[in-house]
């Protein structure tokens, strides 16, 4: 809760900076004497994990741009310089390129944590939709950024996208030819992209700034979505979060390190080891596996410009959300239908993640052919991700505004700290049985 | 936590029960913590460093049979001029005689080349002064005349005359036989 | 609530780790053969990059660049001619011997005249063909592709390499081969078009234009190794793998570094973390 500093200088430097610029104040006030609720789960340290993220990828983002020439007749042999003679230029290049597919790893978790417990409702919908901006400028950096090496997938992939714009009426082929810098994807487009991929990665960081400022005037949410009651709800963020969200970050550095060291090529594409090549296009153009959901979506419609603006229209739902959940109760741990729902969104998410993987005509079960509907036999992708996108909106659209309304959620505790009612497995009848940890 | 009262919080000043105070285990996590930012660091200071595509122009042999006497060839080396010049006997006798000449670097001419090949001088053609080149044969003694702010050189590469603090620098090299050198 | 999470990330991970399936393209899955560079622990054997080395140099040189290799990189660390003695792969004796048996264009310092002089170590690997063009023209219209990245730029690629160089088939009857064309049963592609048997049973992999390269024996091994053509495929598929990544051993050790202390370090804050929670409900 945004509330009165306890902040006290202690030596004369401090109480000489203290009344010109409170930065000592500022940082003691967010991140040590900070109210926490106490009762924060792992899923909560996330956010600490995509600030480091965000740092790792600001620091060998720059180093790499020190030796990468983006000219379309260097960059492919420029990223193999980086990798052979820039001195732990190999590391660099690896911790940029999986720290990417990390950075969404987490901030997928991070949303889905915010979907689950409510995090996005009253009063903190501004920092839920400063966290759909960061992740739209995340995911404009990350596709720019893959163009840059200027493999076979990085060429193509760029062409696709950029011609997507080509589907919007009238201004369509204007848009394209000025994103393009010509009359396709060159090396104008590639200058640009480098450019825009450097300075994105800063405006992330100044709405991220936003979007902690935005956290701290309501406070965090916790796992009861009951609000902060007293002070006795509360920890102060150090020595509790900072060496909590201190662990999770050196496991999820595990993770990391295990990517880099020993498969630092798995969570991308063989193809972008060939150099790109406008006259050739690669038998299967897939993105980066943290836009196949919304790949999936893309190819699930029939026609052009639908696809693409049912694709925007996935990430666009997100933004209205706070509205169109009609539940008075904010947690999901009391709200059992739609904890369910939830988790075949979760497994929704999962599938169109596949679908986007794979050849829209392929079958879904192998070797059995069913009838066709319309464009495709009913045993293809192209069905399941249409059948899967009609959840992804529904979900949205139809069953949050609805379950609202007509759901009964089990019985919230009054505070985090009452003991009895923390949990709901506990019997109220029961003596103050330790709380365990669960939901 | 199992034992705990309930509703209990950390009193933060309670005696000999204060999570802030300076455990074993706290500083050993800091030190850990201090200890993989340093590690890290390493890697991302090094990456600045002369990379091996550098490095490997950083050496270059020279076949000597192809400065006639008295003449200077001048390659490139590490991105700089480098002078390779044959000299003649006169001017190896004349080089020795100023030796003991005042001059604001004092060195003996035996100094700046290889023992039993005084012919040859290898040296890095830029002006001690403010990195100009300076020309060949030019001057009052001889060596060379930098047209920047006119330091003169003798025949040894001394500096005599002019702003130059100090004499024309003598890289490191080798020969690789009479009529080969490796220079870096 | 927690265990449910994670069975769903165990779930997601080994969904999107499944895209296998279409990436092979009709071929048949790589053949198995196992290299010392494989698995967390794996170094390179430098015989046998040596052997690949030469493999590479007298049969695929003559059409098959690689183009992001320099000779010096063979004397590096983890490379064919490294050796301890010569830490600098410019001084080492068998890379400037190598450089020098090739003709590099360079200018006359003097004239400004076109000269030949013989390579260095700082040199690149020479290129077959003086362009793409000159390239096609003498391979019936088809690019023989740089090797530099080769075995990141298949999937499973030391395998990859292998399997092509070792699995030329006779094609089946039912299949026509155009002329300039060489049937492939691990080739990426698809045969259909030129299938004239059942349906169902179209042969697996595509068409390449490269003739098989390899003979048994065609080229002797300085180490007495026994020449054959799976030997020769595997030693070039190792080779190729070195070039395509000349920094894995760093990399692996590294690795193990970094991990062993991430491990501690998760442990030490671990520690620290329920020693400060101890006294809290929550």
């Amino acid at each position: 809760m945004s509330g009165h500093s306890n902040y006290e200088p202690k030596t004369g430097i401090e109480r000489w900076l203290d009344t010109r610029l409170p930065v000592v104040r500022l940082a003691y006030d967010s991140m040590i004497d900070f109210p926490t609720p106490k009762n924060l789960n792992y899923w909560w340290t996330f956010g600490g994990i995509l600030a480091v993220c965000l740092a790792i990828q600001i620091v060998t983002g720059i180093v790499l741009a020190m030796h990468y020439v983006p000219h379309v007749d260097h960059a492919f042999a420029s990223v193999e310089r980086i990798m052979r003679d820039v001195n732990y230029g190999w590391l660099i290049r690896y911790m940029h390129a999986n720290g990417a597919s990390m950075f969404f790893i987490a901030v997928y978790i991070h949303i889905l944590r915010g979907l689950y417990y409510g995090s996005y409702k009253a009063p903190r919908e501004v920092l839920w939709i400063l966290g759909c901006v960061i992740y739209l400028l995340m995911m404009a950096t990350a596709f720019m950024g893959y163009v840059l090496p200027w493999g076979q997938m990085s060429f193509h992939g760029a062409v696709v996208i950029t011609n997507l714009f080509g589907a919007l009426p009238i201004v369509g082929e204007a848009i394209t030819t000025w994103l393009w810098g010509g009359f396709a994807v060159d090396n104008p487009t590639l200058n640009r992209f480098f450019s825009l991929h450097y300075l994105l990665p800063f405006m992330i960081a100044g709405v991220v700034g936003l979007h902690i400022w935005a956290l701290h005037v309501p406070g965090n949410n916790n796992p009861t979505g009951v609000n902060v009651k007293s002070k006795e709800d509360t920890v102060p963020f150090h020595p509790y979060y900072t060496v909590k969200d201190g662990f999770a970050i050196v496991v999820f550095l595990i993770l990391f390190a295990t990517f880099v060291f020993y498969n630092p090529n798995a969570l991308g594409h063989a193809d972008n080891y060939i150099p790109g090549n406008p006259l050739v296009t690669p038998a299967h153009i897939v993105p980066e596996w943290y836009f196949l959901p919304f790949y999936a979506i893309l190819r699930a419609v029939p026609d052009k410009l639908g696809g693409v603006l049912l694709m925007f229209g996935a990430i666009a739902v997100l933004f209205v959300l706070p509205w169109l959940d009609t539940s008075k109760v904010r947690s999901m741990r009391y709200r059992p239908t739609a904890k369910l729902y939830f988790l075949i969104f979760v497994v929704t998410c999962l599938v169109l993640g596949y679908c986007g993987g794979q050849l829209p005509d392929d079958h879904v079960i192998p070797g059995l052919s069913t009838f066709r509907l319309f464009d495709a036999d009913l045993n293809s992708f192209v069905w399941l991700s249409r059948i899967a996108t009609l959840y992804y909106f529904a979900y949205f659209l139809i069953v949050l505004p609805i379950l609202g309304l007509t759901e009964t959620p089990l019985p919230q505790p009054e505070s985090i700290s009452s003991p009895v009612l923390s949990h709901p497995a506990n019997a109220p009848a029961g003596a103050a049985a330790s709380p365990e940890k669960r939901g | 936590m199992a034992d705990t009262v309930a509703g209990a919080n950390p009193d933060t000043h309670a005696a000999g029960d204060d999570p802030n105070r300076r455990d074993f285990i706290h500083i050993a996590a800091a030190a850990a913590a201090g200890g993989a930012v340093v590690g890290l660091a390493w890697p991302f200071i090094d990456q600045m460093n002369p990379s091996g595509d550098t490095l490997a122009l950083a050496s270059v042999e020279f076949d000597l049979t192809k400065v006639a006497e008295g003449q200077q060839v001048t390659i490139k080396w590490r991105g700089k001029p480098l002078f390779i010049r044959n000299r003649t006997g006169a001017e190896i006798a004349q080089a020795v005689k100023d030796d003991g000449a005042s001059m604001p670097d004092p060195q003996r001419d035996e100094d700046r080349h290889k023992p039993g090949k005084a012919q040859w001088l290898v040296l890095v053609g830029t002006c001690t002064h403010l990195g100009c080149v300076p020309t060949f044969g030019g001057g009052d003694y001889g060596g060379w005349f930098c047209p920047c702010h006119g330091s003169h050189y003798d025949v040894s590469g001394r500096i005599r005359k002019g702003p130059a603090p100090k004499n024309l620098q003598v890289p490191e090299y080798t020969f690789l036989s009479d009529t080969k050198v490796k220079v870096g | 609530m927690l265990r449910k999470g994670i069975a769903l990330a165990a779930l997601g991970l080994a969904v999107l780790s499944a895209p296998a399936a279409y990436a092979a393209g009709g071929a048949l899955p790589p053949k198995h053969v196992e290299f010392s560079f494989e698995g967390p622990f794996g170094k390179f054997d430098q015989a046998q990059l040596q052997r690949g080395y030469k493999v590479y140099r007298e049969v695929c040189s003559s059409c098959h660049s690689m183009n992001l290799m320099y000779f010096r990189n063979l004397g590096q660390k983890g490379g064919p001619f490294y050796d301890a003695k010569y830490p600098n792969p410019n001084d080492n004796p068998y890379v400037k011997t190598i450089a020098a048996e090739y003709q590099v264009k360079d200018i006359d310092s003097e004239t400004g005249d076109v000269i030949d002089r013989p390579g260095t170590s700082a040199d690149k690997f020479p290129n077959p063909f003086p362009n793409e063009a000159a390239a096609r023209a003498s391979n019936g219209g088809a690019l023989p592709p740089d090797l530099s990245v080769m075995a990141k730029a298949r999937h499973h690629g030391p395998q990859y390499i292998y399997s092509i160089l070792t699995g030329y088939k006779n094609p089946p009857a039912g299949l026509k081969v155009s002329p300039g064309q060489h049937y492939n049963p691990y080739m990426n592609g698809d045969v259909t078009a030129a299938w004239s048997g059942p349906h169902d049973k179209v042969p697996p992999g595509g068409f390449i234009a490269m003739a098989p390269p390899l003979a048994a024996g065609q080229v002797t091994f300085d180490d007495g190794t026994k020449s054959t053509i799976e030997q020769q495929a595997k030693d070039v598929a190792a080779f190729i793998s070195w070039a395509s990544e000349p920094k894995m051993e760093e990399r692996k050790a590294f690795g193990m570094a970094a991990m062993i202390y991430l491990i501690i370090f998760a442990g030490l804050l671990y520690a620290s973390y329920r020693r400060i929670w101890r006294n809290v409900a929550h």
